[in-house]
């Protein structure tokens, strides 16, 4: 077994665009469900709906790379107004259930053949990186160390990324210090309550969809940044994943979701190391290399049952602001 | 002058014979050069194109494809099946062209395109199919497509409709909105495909036992984790996402001993027997309808006059007023827990033959659907769940006339949003439900 290697992916993982598009996804999620009580599990759907925006925008429309950013992030801003309108008067599971299913909406329209000239269809979209890279200020070479090391295209990336991460990360703490995150999460306490005091509840509930979908589409935008964009990336199992990082680091909070997309991805990238190199060297006898793979994700079913059960306020979670749990 | 009329003769004679010699080198050249086109060229690169060729079902052999763009061109000839695959050095743009000259006489091109442009994705190849002939399908009236998609749709309703039950009871009595009840179809059918295909026993007593191991994981579900839950007190979203947690690691179970492949129960590919119209159904599709009409017709007679039944919709109503007045709640969940694995097992199985095929995420893929069912009914009403499943099934199957065929979830999903805005009690739901 080369620990070297799993090591050094494990590594890796720590500053990888997934890993960020992951912590910008459950941040939103955070102020959708952690401070807003909203029950969202359609947040796949928000990823697709940026990072299509993106892609399409500059194939379709020519656009630059960042005006093709602000479309995909008014996409997602739209998007979150046409769910939310008839959906945020339903009670918690309901609520649940619709978003998933807008979810699968968004992403069988982008898989259909019928809109393959826009949308790619099953292949997705690809060869949409010109724009971006043109933008790059860093000068052709190597950066960073260890196995933290880039070129300049995968630097800019991360550069991109944490900025983005840290300036959702400020805004959201600042939002929630603000007396509308008072608001926000007085609707998570007690509707009824902060309706009694006038307030409109709908259309803070709104709001915090918009800005929490904003956020995630963010998300999808990262995500797509250095690769490609395809419908079978944001299935359901992507929302749930979203969910295990955003519950496992703690819902209400806004360093949680940031560090259980971290602590996710970590895990990720080792075990999908780790796993099959156990294979190769004979310690886990009757299992292919592809069933080792598939091994993690029932671990991460597995790990999301017992957080839910044993720590439903995650890691850094205070289990007093937590309605689920009563 | 006669020389020169001579002279312009022989001219023209000269053209005429090498005219002929050409033509007949370039006829002996197609000759010797057909047999040389394989069905499948250029192995050595990394990027393919490949397709069929029919004609009203039946596959064309012989028929030339050419491949041409970037500096490139390759042809190839159909095999026997009608099938045909290029190599070719990059992705991107290609133009792919059928020569119409190769094609048998009979054959109507109709509006087929014989020239086309494709391009290659990251998956590194990309199929192009020319499929002729396919104008007659019009043929058949509009009537005639619909009766034969209201008939699919209706069996594709009443299977839906044995799993959305289930989740539609264990919702009334316990208020779980359960996720994993996709995973409790698929188990049904891959415990169908292990007696039947592994152990090769017959089908007469592999599906029985099939769904015995669908009641046994049922009331192992119970007993193991969601009774101790319920005594925990965990909340109904917090139930909710153990479920999907639950479905997660159950799914990817599945995949770990199944793969990723699809793989037939004994009996798929039965022939369809013309019936009337455009309407042809299989033996397997015939069976299918009776076992799940006798079944919910069984279901819906314990659920209104047994004991346990009275019980069970008493609990649905008011769990607490129903414990009160001295029924075991805890039995009756289990009862239902065990019910509801069994018709979602069952469900299973079917659709396995419906699909056709058994797949590791193949419940997960109507899961939704079955939400549908049970919203548009109205949660926690078993026979809501039922008429529901049956509008979702023949709402699906009719709206692919409408819609292209990758779309037709769509027409359920969209309802089921719809449905919430204007009567989000569903169609049989009472009001005080919705919060």
């Amino acid at each position: 077994m080369d620990w070297g290697i799993i090591l050094s992916n494990t590594a890796q993982s720590l500053l990888s665009p997934a890993t960020m598009a992951f912590a910008l996804a459950a941040l939103g999620l955070a102020v959708h469900f952690g401070f807003a009580g909203l029950l969202n599990f359609g947040i796949a759907g928000f990823m697709a709906v940026g990072a299509y925006g993106y892609a399409i925008s500059i194939l379709t429309f020519g656009l630059q790379w960042w005006t093709s950013a602000l479309v995909g992030i008014v996409a997602a801003a739209v998007f979150a107004i046409i769910m939310g309108v008839p959906t945020l008067r339903l009670r918690g599971d309901y609520l649940a259930i619709v978003t998933i299913a807008a979810a699968e909406i968004v992403r069988l329209l982008f898989l259909t053949t019928a809109f393959e000239e826009v949308t790619g269809s099953a292949d997705g979209l690809f060869g949409y990186h010109a724009s971006f890279r043109a933008s790059n200020p860093f000068p052709e070479g190597t950066y960073g160390f260890g196995p933290w090391t880039y070129n300049e295209v995968e630097f800019w990336v991360l550069v991109i990324g944490v900025v983005l991460v840290a300036l959702a990360a400020l805004f959201v703490w600042r939002l929630m210090n603000s007396p509308w995150g008072r608001v926000i999460k007085g609707i998570r306490e007690d509707e009824d309550a902060v309706r009694a005091l006038g307030k409109n509840v709908f259309s803070y509930k709104i709001q915090a969809l918009i800005i929490g979908g904003v956020i995630a589409a963010i998300g999808g935008i990262v995500y797509a940044l250095p690769s490609a964009v395809n419908p079978n990336v944001y299935m359901t199992s992507l929302t749930f994943f979203v969910w295990t990082a955003l519950l496992l680091g703690g819902a209400a909070t806004v360093f949680g979701p940031l560090l259980g997309a971290v602590i996710f991805w970590v895990l990720q990238a080792f075990l999908s190391s780790f796993l099959p190199a156990l294979v190769a060297s004979g310690i886990l006898p009757m299992v292919s290399s592809a069933q080792a793979s598939t091994l993690r994700f029932v671990l991460v079913g597995i790990g999301l049952v017992l957080l839910v059960i044993f720590r439903p306020q995650g890691i850094l979670g205070d289990k007093r602001e937590l309605t689920f749990v009563k | 002058m006669s020389k020169n009329t001579s002279s312009r003769i022989a001219q023209g004679v000269t053209n005429t014979l090498k005219i002929a010699i050409v033509s007949f080198f370039a006829l002996m050249g197609a000759f010797v050069a057909s047999p040389a086109l394989a069905d499948s060229v250029g192995e050595e690169f990394d990027y393919r194109i490949a397709g069929n060729v029919k004609s009203q079902g039946d596959p064309l052999e012989g028929v030339r494809i050419d491949v041409s763009g970037n500096g490139f061109t390759s042809s190839v000839a159909t095999d026997s099946d009608g099938k045909w695959s290029i190599g070719v050095p990059q992705d991107g743009e290609w133009t792919v062209s059928l020569a119409v000259e190769t094609l048998p006489a009979d054959v109507e091109v109709g509006d087929e395109e014989l020239s086309r442009g494709v391009s290659i994705g990251p998956s590194g190849s990309v199929i192009q199919n020319f499929i002729f002939g396919q104008s007659e399908r019009a043929l058949i009236s509009f009537t005639d497509q619909l009766v034969s998609r209201l008939i699919y749709g209706l069996n594709f309703g009443l299977m839906l409709g044995l799993a959305a039950i289930g989740l539609s009871l264990v919702y009334g009595t316990t208020g779980l909105s359960n996720f994993s009840h996709a995973e409790l179809v698929t188990f049904g059918a891959l415990m169908a495909l292990f007696f039947s295909v592994a152990l090769s026993l017959p089908l007469w007593i592999a599906f029985p036992l099939a769904l015995l191991a669908s009641a046994g994981l049922g009331w192992a579900q119970d007993a193991a984790l969601w009774r101790p839950l319920r005594k925990r007190g965990l909340g109904l979203v917090q139930l909710m996402i153990v479920s999907i947690g639950l479905s997660l690691a159950a799914r990817y179970l599945m995949q770990f001993f199944v793969g990723g492949g699809t793989q037939q129960l004994p009996g798929a590919s039965a022939i369809k027997i013309p019936l009337f119209g455009a309407v042809a159904l299989s033996i397997v599709d015939l069976a299918s309808m009776g076992i799940s009409l006798v079944v919910i017709v069984v279901f819906a007679l314990w659920l209104t006059f047994s004991r346990t039944g009275k019980a069970t919709r008493a609990i649905s109503d008011n769990a607490d007023l129903a414990a009160a007045s001295g029924i075991d709640v805890d039995r009756v969940v289990r009862i239902v827990w065990i019910i509801s694995s069994v018709l979602a097992g069952l469900a299973g199985i079917l659709w396995a033959y419906f699909r056709p095929g058994i797949k590791w995420d193949m419940g997960e893929k109507i899961l939704l659907l079955m939400f549908a069912a049970v919203v548009l009914g109205g949660l926690g009403t078993a026979f809501g769940a039922l008429i529901g499943a049956i509008i979702v099934g023949l709402l699906v199957e009719t709206s692919a006339l409408f819609i292209p065929s990758d779309l037709k979830y769509l027409g359920a999903l969209v309802l089921l949003i719809a449905i919430l805005l204007v009567r989000p009690q569903g169609l049989l739901g009472r009001k005080e439900r919705v919060g």
